[in-house]
């Protein structure tokens, strides 16, 4: 492995915001707009599936404070997508502002404009509707080819084919595969069938979903919203709302965490609606319970998977159905459903002669799902590795031993990836520090600490992709200022991860200055250079070629004008960071000159802007090990230590990939443990709220340590690949794991609950 | 979002009384949910002028006053000292510092909740509350009462020697109690508090006199099945009725055998 | 309704409705740190300190405050750096819409028991949700400033 040493890439460097954030600075989009925005609210359905017969606003508007309220006569009949996607979008154009038929519980009805809270809420309760109720499909095992149909209107348009069908509920169908299938699995010596299911889970970040919008001095709508794509949503809204997008301008502040989420314009079009109509500055904050039952959340999933292997261990096909539900609209849904099975099934390329991977995206009655951080891999790496690990136990092998066997090594083609070579890949030397590091030959032995209470581990493996290969576009401004420092201009969105710093210091490793001496810009349509955005992990290995590519050019442009003041050439000049050497004479010229000749009787540019696009999507990997202590009797189960190895190439600043890591671990312990989902009998979610909706407190994750395996990307800027969104896929199976050794059950739907477990066990019965 | 009209803080109980008898009225407690409720409250009573903030102990008992917060309940030696912990340990775990620093006692009881972990815990002592015109009145006895517009002025808990131990199942560390058990021995009386059921706390005694042979191992599971079996359950979102009454037997079984000193 | 209290140390005389949260008072009045993440009492965001007390300003009513002195974030930012930047070098700030509750409980955890021990402080902070850094690194960054103090 090539392993190069840099000066300020692989530092543990404190993020550039990190102050602002800790002293409570005021640097949110509630925090940073002005005070005397209309409060825009929105009344929404109670029921899933209705038509509105009628609706009166009027005794509503006369609410004093009241600016006016919309219903779906006021709005555009122009069909779009809010997913934020590059275009054409995989996703369906299928909603309207508002729509008369509305199709969850939580869609729009009617949008309040108000001066005061108070106000809009009164004026809430004062619009009458009368609803048309349609009988609504809520299972969505039985949505595909149901006679109820979620979208049957004429004008829903595709614009890409993905096999979507609307008169039979189906957003997206497809088959793959590679090998004879059926042939390699009746000469299998064992096949396990098992299906799993995995829910809608929310991203909960803290902030919720908000918007504000303004007219600016030239007339434009002007957008500062809490966004990963500022330039999808700027194409968003002005399909939505009929406008050009030369009158559209889309800014991030900060952003109080997104996981995906905030990769959907989930509110955006309403506050952007009511300024175009009235004129003013409009605001909307979704409430705890708007983010809860009308976000974006993870699309559930029922995946059968078929393996197919050899006694001695050898996984020798994998064959794996799923079926995944994208609710009232399909927002992501054609793209989710793929990487259940591209970036589950690679992960055993090691022997795998053939694999098959078909899906169906079917409409509900439910909320719309959305991007949430693992996007679709989580579902699959769930239902595969937990057949994985149920092959070893039924084999009586070590379940790290059989991955040792067939998991993917680097050089290896992966033909379920779209055929991508494995460039750079230490899973298995993850798996050897993991074991280590965890003490796997010790906690892998069921332990019966008395008292009903039994301790046991568990084991997963995952992989996930560095970008969309093919699609995405990172771009990066870099640029010389007066006094020799540089600043960075770019379109991806930090939302707490960190990528400002990360960009940053790439700029300083290319420059050979200081971090500090990269101011960082991001985002905004208007000053940014195109970027996708941030999310499919892609920011670090994307963007990041991106700046390096744009410091490469950078340097050339300053040793030019360094050789002009050197009345030389640029062949015979060095760059050496704070100064441009003459090689044969020895002169030298500061930055700082450089950069002030720069801005006096010049005409070389020292500003590149550098765009990166790849056609590969190099996957980190990972393993995770759980330590549980089960209590028998109520089921309860209490990690006790959360072990995980990671390769994402070269961690540019390891104590933020460290701190990725952790979070999506704790993440993965929540879906996997008590983020539970459910509805009532009119398809209502009963998660709500923070009170019923549990987020893992830091008394509910044990002890964690995360490690990484440094491989060599040779793609990817630095050797990076990335980190971001891997990191949630293997708690879920390995805590399953540990749950089967302790109790002898395995758990296929999750979350897993103290009572699902405890009442599986046949003496609680 | 509830709307408030008016905001009062009585300089005497007498005042606070006669606001409190119109309908639209409402005592504020720890002011938790208040966001959450619906309608018109025409005038929020706070009792924060009263001295209602402290708790008193002397030889004989406790007075816990009504505006007393959680969080006192939690730190204080002498409660938990009588208690062998078990205040503390019931309300360790209702969400976070901030919010039992605001949830008081008076709110708690008041609510007469069915996650009450509160209620459930003191349910288990000598307990009783002082209602400002109805009187000294027992906890249990208060419980089963439906609100009306007296005012709870304090709880008081007698000193009467005992042993003390509570458990409670939670599917998250913070979140409401899947099921909340509490037990007690007090002055040779085994007296179980089952919350969380979800419905209110209630009292169940050894009426068949199952411990009254000495707590054993089997003892001990006769009367947690008892128990299970006398103390009706059913479900919601944190678990359905089959697995609360299995809780009531295993936490009931586990308290019983602590108490005996014998987990 | 008039209400005077103490704001970060500053006398402060306003007119609030009686159902004002003083979360929204709070922020009305520029401290603009004061976080609300949920409307159920569950986050700890909105955590500002009442006579010294860490409470949930979601749950105050802004009323309550009068005759009281209320502190946030905006108030305490000479005692908050002094810890911070531990917290900084773990990389645990993330999005940081957690960071100011958490800072504040923070405060109080180190004024209540200054020499806390790992479980103490997990105790402590239990009600300050954070959706990002999975906690760890709030706690390293904790320790090592508790380290850092005993030299």
């Amino acid at each position: 492995m090539e392993q190069r040493q840099y000066k300020t890439v692989g530092k543990s460097i404190r993020k550039k915001d990190s102050m602002q954030l800790l002293l409570g600075k005021a640097v949110y989009t509630d925090d940073v707009t002005p005070k005397d925005a209309l409060v825009v609210k929105i009344l929404r359905s109670p029921h899933a599936n209705a038509m509105v017969r009628s609706i009166n606003t009027a005794v509503a508007k006369k609410v004093p404070g009241v600016v006016d309220v919309y219903t779906w006569e006021d709005v555009p009949q122009t069909r779009f997508a809010i997913a934020g996607q590059t275009y054409p979008e995989p996703s369906p154009y299928d909603r309207l502002i508002i729509d008369r038929h509305v199709r969850f519980v939580g869609d729009v009805v009617a949008i309040i404009a108000a001066e005061t809270e108070k106000a809009a809420e009164k004026a809430k309760k004062l619009i009458k509707v009368e609803y048309d109720i349609l009988e609504p499909v809520l299972d969505f095992r039985t949505a595909k080819d149901n006679k109820i149909l979620v979208h049957p209107e004429g004008d829903w348009f595709p614009p890409c084919q993905v096999g979507g069908d609307p008169k039979r509920n189906l957003v997206a169908s497809e088959t793959n595969f590679h090998g004879d299938v059926d042939a390699v699995m009746a000469d299998c010596d064992i096949v396990l069938d098992r299906t799993y299911h995995t829910k809608a889970f929310n991203q909960a970040m803290m902030e919720t979903f908000r918007t504000y919008t303004d007219l600016d001095r030239y007339g434009r709508l002007h957008v500062i919203s809490s966004t990963q794509i500022v330039f999808h949503c700027r194409r968003i809204l002005s399909r939505a709302l009929g406008i050009p997008k030369s009158r559209i301008r889309v800014e991030k502040p900060r952003i109080g965490g997104g996981f995906g989420a905030k990769q959907t314009a989930v509110c955006e079009v309403y506050p952007a609606f009511v300024t175009l109509k009235t004129g003013r500055a409009a605001q909307l904050i979704y409430t705890r319970e708007e983010s809860q039952i009308a976000g974006s959340p993870r699309h559930e999933m029922e995946i059968r998977v078929r393996l197919g292997a050899s006694k001695d261990g050898k996984i020798r096909v994998l064959d794996l159905y799923t079926l995944s539900n994208t609710g009232a609209y399909g927002e992501h849904g054609p793209t989710t459903v793929g990487l259940s099975g591209h970036k589950s099934i690679p992960l055993y390329t090691g022997g795998l002669e053939a694999y098959r991977f078909s899906y169906d995206v079917v409409y509900t009655n439910l909320q719309a799902a959305g991007a949430y951080r693992g996007y679709g891999a989580t579902q699959g790496i769930f239902a595969l590795e937990t057949t994985v690990n149920e092959l070893a136990e039924q084999l009586g092998m070590d379940p790290t031993v059989i991955r040792d066997m067939n998991m993917v090594k680097e050089g290896m083609v992966m033909p379920a990836y779209y055929g991508e070579v494995a460039n750079a890949c230490a899973l298995d030397r993850c798996m050897e520090h993991c074991r280590q590091m965890f003490g796997w030959a010790e906690k892998y032995p069921v332990r019966d600490m008395g008292n009903g209470k039994v301790r046991a581990a568990g084991v997963a493996m995952a992989m996930q992709g560095s970008c969309i290969s093919h699609v995405d576009v990172g771009s990066a401004t870099v640029k010389l200022s007066d006094d020799g420092t540089y600043n960075l201009i770019i379109g991806a969105a930090d939302m707490g991860t960190g990528c400002d710093t990360i960009l940053a210091q790439m700029v300083a490793e290319c420059m050979d200055c200081d971090v500090d001496d990269v101011a960082v810009f991001g985002a905004d349509t208007d000053v940014s250079p195109y970027d996708s955005g941030s999310y499919a992990s892609s920011t670090t290995y994307i963007t990041g070629k991106a700046v390096e590519k744009a410091c490469t050019d950078l340097r050339k442009q300053i040793c030019a004008v360094a050789a002009e003041m050197m009345n030389c050439q640029p062949e015979e000049v060095v760059f050496e960071g704070k100064q441009v050497r003459r090689v044969n004479t020895q002169q030298t010229v500061s930055l700082e000159d450089i950069s002030y000749k720069s801005q006096v009787f010049n005409n070389q540019a020292v500003q590149v802007t550098a765009t990166h696009s790849s056609p590969v999507s190099p996957p980190p990997y990972m393993v995770g090990m759980v330590e549980i202590e089960l209590d028998k009797e109520t089921g309860q189960v209490t990690i006790l230590d959360y072990m995980a190895v990671v390769d994402c190439g070269i961690p540019v600043n390891p104590a933020l990939a460290r701190t990725q890591t952790e979070g999506g671990l704790v993440q993965g312990i929540g879906h996997t443990l008590m983020e539970n989902v459910t509805y009532d009998h009119n398809g209502r979610p009963m998660e709500s709220s923070f009170m019923q909706y549990k987020l893992p407190t830091r008394l509910d994750m044990g002890k964690l340590k995360v490690e990484f395996e440094h491989s060599y990307e040779p793609t990817g800027p630095f050797g990076a690949k990335s980190i971001g969104e891997i990191v949630i896929n293997t708690p879920a199976p390995a805590i399953v794991h540990a749950i089967y050794r302790a109790t002898g059950v395995w758990h296929r739907e999750i979350p897993v609950t103290p009572e699902k477990i405890a009442m599986s066990l046949p003496e609680n019965q | 979002m509830r709307n408030i009209q008016n905001y009062v803080r009585p300089k005497t109980l007498e005042e606070a009384y006669t606001l409190n008898q119109r309908r639209s009225s409402r005592i504020l407690g720890g002011m938790l949910w208040t966001r959450l409720g619906r309608g018109t409250i025409q005038t929020a009573i706070d009792l924060c002028d009263l001295g209602l903030d402290t708790i008193t102990e002397t030889p004989e008992a406790f007075s816990i006053g009504a505006m007393v917060t959680l969080r006192q309940i939690e730190q204080h030696p002498g409660l938990n000292a009588y208690t062998q912990g078990a205040a503390a340990a019931a309300v360790k775990d209702i969400v976070g510092v901030q919010f039992r620093n605001l949830a008081t006692v008076g709110g708690s009881l008041w609510g007469r909740f069915g996650f009450s972990d509160v209620l459930t815990v003191f349910q288990t002592m000598d307990a009783f509350v002082e209602l400002y015109k109805g009187g000294v009145v027992s906890l249990e006895e208060f419980a089963r009462r439906k609100p009306d517009r007296d005012i709870l002025v304090r709880l008081i808990v007698k000193k009467t020697p005992g042993k003390f131990v509570y458990r409670a199942m939670r599917n998250q560390r913070t979140d409401f109690p899947v099921l909340a058990c509490a037990l007690s021995c007090v002055d040779g009386e085994y007296r179980l508090s089952v919350g969380a059921r979800p419905g209110r706390a209630v009292v169940v005694r050894d009426e068949k006199g199952l411990l009254s042979g000495g707590i054993t191992q089997e003892s001990a599971q006769a009367f947690a099945d008892y128990a299970a079996e006398s103390i009706p359950t059913q479900g919601n979102l944190r678990g359905s009725a089959q697995y609360r009454t299995h809780l009531i037997r295993v936490l009931t079984r586990r308290n019983v055998l602590e108490l005996g000193g014998m987990a | 309704m008039e209400i005077k209290l103490t704001l970060n140390g500053k006398p402060l005389s306003a007119s609030v409705a009686p159902d004002c949260m003083l979360l929204d008072f709070l922020r009305e009045h520029g401290c603009y740190s004061v976080k609300r993440g949920c409307d159920t009492s569950n986050c700890g965001l909105c955590t500002v300190l009442m006579d010294g007390k860490p409470v949930l300003s979601c749950s105050v009513l802004a009323v309550r405050a009068d005759g009281h002195s209320v502190q946030t974030l905006e108030g305490l930012q000479e005692e908050a750096k002094d810890f911070v930047g531990f917290i900084a070098d773990q990389g645990s700030d993330q999005c940081g819409f957690c960071n100011p509750g958490f800072v504040m409980n923070t405060i109080a955890l180190l004024r209540e028991n200054p020499d806390p021990t790992d479980d103490e402080i997990r105790a402590y902070l239990a009600g300050n949700l954070c959706r990002c850094s999975g906690y760890d690194g709030q706690l390293r960054g904790i320790r090592s400033y508790l380290n850092s103090r005993k030299g």
